[in-house]
């Protein structure tokens, strides 16, 4: 019953500021919003992570911004969000009624320049970024052979369940790739989920999962003495250095893993690609926002409804429960994290789609 | 786990918990609302999901349940309105129930369909909510239990239905089967990405075509068209005879058959990634085979209906499984319920093994039993409206068919939000149509394209994970293909399709079909030949590198081909009366429709050309005053009349829906207002 109420309640509430006010005699400098429909566009399917995320910040954005408009979600899949994120950069409707969510798997096929990629990030306007971390993990047998390195584990015959070489998978392949292991990716499964299903049935002997997942899902299977942790991929701190996982101080993180391990160095061509591609796929994950040519007025006043819901006293917990442990970056913090997003270095694509061609005969044409 | 320490009273408790008044209004809400979305064909459960999620967040945990769980469980029932009235599968969970429901529609015995498909579902309902009761407790090892090439199996066996279904020439049913499998495979290849028989330049075949309008195309499309060409009723002499009644009788002299259906309903719906797209052919299959006159299977045999809709509500309950215990969405709908599940209450309910855990497992049983409740109360209203509601098989044809024309195109547009999906509707309907005229057997089309990715997926990945397991040793590699489950599948697959091969002759699940002319047959066989052709030579282009994208689609080809190049040698050796040369146009005698078919198409391409141009709704505005005025004979006044309430409607239920409409060139140079934009 509150949850109706409370909407109704909502809508009286921006009624009568309308009443009270009159239409446009606003007194602060934002733009008020009463009586609009926020649309805010999501390049994936209604069942995804993304479409989470978008549904926990869509009624408490409405709630903080000035005039309690309504933000509905549409989902617009295809082409691996290719095609919802061609369709925003088309959008002139910058009144703040149009906004968009994009994912680590919007930033890749970008940052690999993908034949079916029309967009720029470089038009949009961040308003609010969120970030995950990954955890590796083993099962109890071969994880009694992890040491902090993986040495020991680099005769063995691994397998991996994996959405696709291009897709975020990318990162912990890549890392495995660098520690010596030898892992074969088994493509084409569904989601995540698949994947852990499969470690949990024996038929994949490796898995990474995101942060939230990882706490929900394989914590448990590690009480069991079913799996064991292997390594985070870390965090970034302010000054853009890999440190320790504040969810999981710990577990090491695969930088430090990296430095035992015999052959395996955090610098040059393929840890520069590496860092590239983590940074553009988790602590700077999904991102809100409006299209090219929106004034400064809406993308402030978005970015302050934004920061309310950030600056909610409750909001650590129910984020936390909901969504997960994510940082999240608001303003000026979200445009620096696209710009960490997406600068990577041409050697660093250029070093990826070498090694995805080379390993995986995937050719981005 | 200690059933009376622990069960007992958490099922006390959960009783406790739904059993309050404002629990049952949202039940009753989620259930009309659900009813509401699912009678139109092609919106489901996830539809309606959408509807309800911005009330849903820090909503009273159990009354967000209700509400959800109520329009989930209403939509595998509702969609049967549309599957035995308009020969419309509602939805994947109905495809079974249109072979037979709507021939006793025709025949003026709809509310009879709708009453036995009603009690079916009801039943099938309460016997998997029984089932799952008890069955959740143990669920956990034995979903693990099925791997790769458990799941497989699974898919092999549902391929199997096509034996049953393969009509007259079972030659002519393979390859049909195996054109829906190469349909299927257009688009990316999930494993390594590379395009079959699809192109960059067309952004629209590189995610491949959509179940909703497949579905469409194969099945509604063709029945449109036809009874349009008849200008009669649904109900042949807009008689209506037997009534609800009869229809509740039926299902209790079948209630065996519904208690077998339900519980395969169940199980194959716990299996996670396969469950509902198989289960209605599974147990349409098991119908006939246990049916011992099967003569009248596809004209309207009532245990046609009572099978599949008995399975088809049970799944939902099976599928709730692999949703609560491992966190993974049996289908699309599940998905969005658990990421609902997240905001409900204090967001402290997750869902994951802890569902069965002494704490949670009232919510788990709540959820269940709230399964079970929905059912009852959907049904009863469904029973309640079929008399009515099945009165709409008496109107004259002529009158629906535009406004059904509008919904599912509607409904196919919201699949890719993409005038390429009215082409394709449009395309795949014209397939359908030629399908049916030739009598290829469009259920082996349909199962064969639902199956494809899976059989693909599952026969690559398995074949990666045994190859390491081989590495390991001879004997672990054994026993990890040929485990236990997998040798029963295969015996159950060997059996169904040595019976189902003996028996398909008797079966013909789309009518009687008469035979006469060469050349038409044969040009379609050539066609059908020339796509296998270029399918194979398209995916033999792709680099051995990626030999998981080309090995599947190249070896369904190759299975086509032959089966192709055997039946045009029988053609040139049999007589044009010969089964192999059917043809529905060919019949000299009295019930050649009253119009030809490409007038009758030219109205859809019609409609189709205007929206490319003016967008959805200016198109309408053309199109439906036109149609009935000049196709149906009405005057201007009523044609507007008709028009106005028409539009009004679709207007009011895309605005409920939030949904856009198709925008065409018109709306690539000027903005318009909604809805016309």
């Amino acid at each position: 019953m509150s949850g109706v109420s409370k909407h109704l309640r909502h809508a009286a509430v921006g009624a009568a500021a309308l009443a009270a006010f009159g239409i446009g005699a606003s007194a602060n400098a934002e733009t008020n919003l009463a009586g609009k429909t926020i649309q805010w566009t999501i390049p994936f399917s209604e069942t995804g992570g993304s479409a989470k995320w978008a549904n926990f910040f869509a009624p408490l954005l409405g709630e903080a911004l000035p005039g309690s408009p309504k933000v509905v979600v549409r989902f617009m899949p295809g082409a691996g969000s290719t095609k919802g994120a061609n369709w925003f950069q088309k959008q002139k409707n910058g009144d703040g009624t149009v906004m968009f969510g994009s994912s680590g798997s919007t930033q890749f096929p970008y940052l690999l320049g993908d034949p079916r990629v029309r967009y720029e990030y470089k038009d949009w306007k961040p308003v609010m970024a969120t970030g995950t971390g990954g955890v590796a993990y083993l099962p109890a047998k071969l994880g009694a052979k992890f040491d902090g390195t993986a040495n020991k584990l680099k005769g063995e015959k691994f397998i991996y369940g994996s959405q696709g070489a291009t897709r975020l998978d990318l990162v912990p392949i890549l890392a495995w790739k660098m520690l010596g292991l030898s892992v074969e990716p088994v493509f084409g499964i569904k989601s995540r989920g698949a994947g852990r299903l499969m470690f949990e049935r024996g038929e994949a002997n490796i898995d990474y999962q995101t942060s939230s997942a990882y706490l929900k899902s394989v914590v448990p299977l590690v009480k069991d003495g079913k799996a064991v942790p292997m390594m985070t991929w870390g965090s970034l701190d302010s000054a853009g250095k890999i440190v320790r996982d504040p969810t999981f101080p710990d577990i090491p993180t695969f930088k430090e893993v990296c430095e035992k391990t015999d052959g395996c160095q955090p610098s040059g061509e393929q840890w520069d690609a590496w860092k590239a591609f983590f940074i553009a796929g988790f602590p700077v994950q999904k991102i809100a926002f409006l299209p090219k040519g929106t004034s400064q007025e809406v993308v402030d006043t978005l970015t302050a409804g934004f920061a309310k819901v950030k600056g909610r006293a409750d909001f650590e917990k129910i984020s936390a429960k909901r969504l997960g442990k994510y940082p999240m970056f608001v303003g000026k913090d979200a445009q620096a994290a696209l710009a960490r997003a997406t600068s990577v270095p041409d050697s660093a694509k250029a070093f990826v789609k070498k090694w995805l061609k080379a390993d995986y005969g995937v050719e981005l044409k | 786990m200690d059933i009376l320490g622990t069960v007992l009273p958490a099922l006390g408790d959960a009783f406790g918990l739904i059993l309050q008044p404002s629990v049952l209004m949202f039940l009753a809400l989620g259930v009309v609302m659900g009813l509401a979305v699912g009678v139109f064909p092609g919106l489901g459960g996830i539809a309606g999901l959408s509807l309800v999620l911005p009330f849903i967040f820090g909503m009273d945990t159990v009354s967000g349940l209700a509400l959800m769980v109520g329009m989930v469980a209403v939509v595998p029932t509702s969609d049967t309105f549309a599957s035995v009235l308009m020969g419309i599968p509602g939805s994947s969970a109905s495809q079974a129930t249109v072979l037979d429901g709507f021939p006793l529609a025709q025949k003026g015995e709809a509310a009879r369909a709708l009453a036995a498909a009603f009690a079916s579902s009801l039943f099938g309902g309460l016997v998997g909510a029984l089932f799952l009761t008890f069955f959740i407790l143990i669920a956990r090892p034995i979903v693990l239990a099925f791997g790769l090439p458990e799941m497989l199996m699974i898919t092999i066996f549902g391929l199997s239905m096509v034996a049953v279904l393969a009509g007259r020439v079972p030659l002519k049913g393979l390859a049909a089967a195996g054109l829906g499998l190469l349909v299927g495979t257009i688009g990316e290849a999930d494993a390594g990405g590379s395009l079959r028989m699809a192109t960059y330049d067309i952004a629209y075949l590189t995610d491949g075509l959509k179940l909703v309008i497949v579905g469409l195309g194969i099945f509604a499309v063709p029945e449109i068209v036809t009874l349009l060409r008849q200008d009669q009723s649904i109900a042949k002499d807009a008689v209506l005879g037997a009534g609800w009644l009869d229809g509740v009788k039926d299902w209790w002299r079948n209630k065996m058959l519904s208690v077998r259906c339900a519980v395969i309903g169940v199980i194959v719906g716990v299996i996670p990634g396969l469950g509902g797209s198989v289960v209605d052919w599974i147990a349409y299959g098991h119908t006939v085979q246990t049916t011992r006159d099967k003569s009248k299977f596809g004209s309207g045999e009532i245990r046609g209906i009572i099978g599949p809709e008995s399975s088809n509500n049970a799944k939902e309950g099976g599928g709730l499984v692999p949703t609560l215990i491992f966190g993974i969405p049996g289908s699309g709908s599940m998905a969005v319920f658990i990421g609902a599940v997240a905001l409900l209450g204090s967001g402290d309910l997750e869902v994951g093994p802890q569902m069965l855990s002494a704490n949670y497992l009232d919510i788990t049983y709540s959820i269940v039993w709230l399964l079970a409740l929905a059912n009852v109360v959907g049904t009863a209203l469904c029973i309640g409206l079929s008399p009515t509601i099945a009165k709409l098989t008496t109107i004259r044809f002529t009158l629906l068919a535009p406004f059904l024309f509008m919904l599912i195109s509607f409904a196919a547009f919201q699949s890719g939000q993409n005038l390429a999906d009215l082409v394709a509707l449009f395309s795949i309907g014209l397939l359908g149509i030629f399908l049916r005229r030739f009598d290829w057997s469009r259920p082996a089309f349909l199962i064969g394209f639902v199956l494809s990715n899976p059989a693909e997926t599952f026969a690559n990945q398995a074949y990666q994970v045994a190859a390491s397991k081989f590495r390991e040793g001879m004997a672990s590699g054994m026993e990890y293909l040929f485990g236990p489950i997998v040798i029963v599948l295969i015996v159950i697959t060997a059996i169904s399709i040595y019976f189902g091969i003996r028996q398909a002759k008797v079966i013909m699940a789309e009518g009687e079909v008469k035979s006469g002319g060469k050349r038409a047959p044969v040009i379609f066989m050539v066609l059908v030949g020339i796509y296998f052709v270029v399918s194979f030579y398209n995916a033999s282009l792709i680099s051995d590198r990626l030999i998981t994208d080309k090995i599947f689609p190249m070896f369904v080809a190759s299975v086509g081909m032959i089966c192709v190049a055997i039946m045009l040698v029988m053609m040139t050796r049999r007589p044009a009366t010969d089964t192999i040369f059917a043809d529905r146009e060919s019949d000299g005698g009295g019930s050649l429709p009253v119009h030809g078919l490409w007038p009758t198409l030219a109205w859809f391409g019609f409609l189709l050309i205007l929206t490319s141009l003016a967008g959805f709704i200016l198109a309408l505005l053309v199109f439906l005053p036109a149609f009935m005025r000049f196709r149906a004979g009405l005057s201007w006044t009523k044609a507007g009349i008709y028009t106005v309430c028409s539009i009004a409607f679709m207007m009011f239920m895309a605005w409920v829906l939030n949904r856009e409409f198709p925008p065409g060139l018109l709306q690539h140079f000027l903005e318009l207002p909604w809805p016309l934009t």
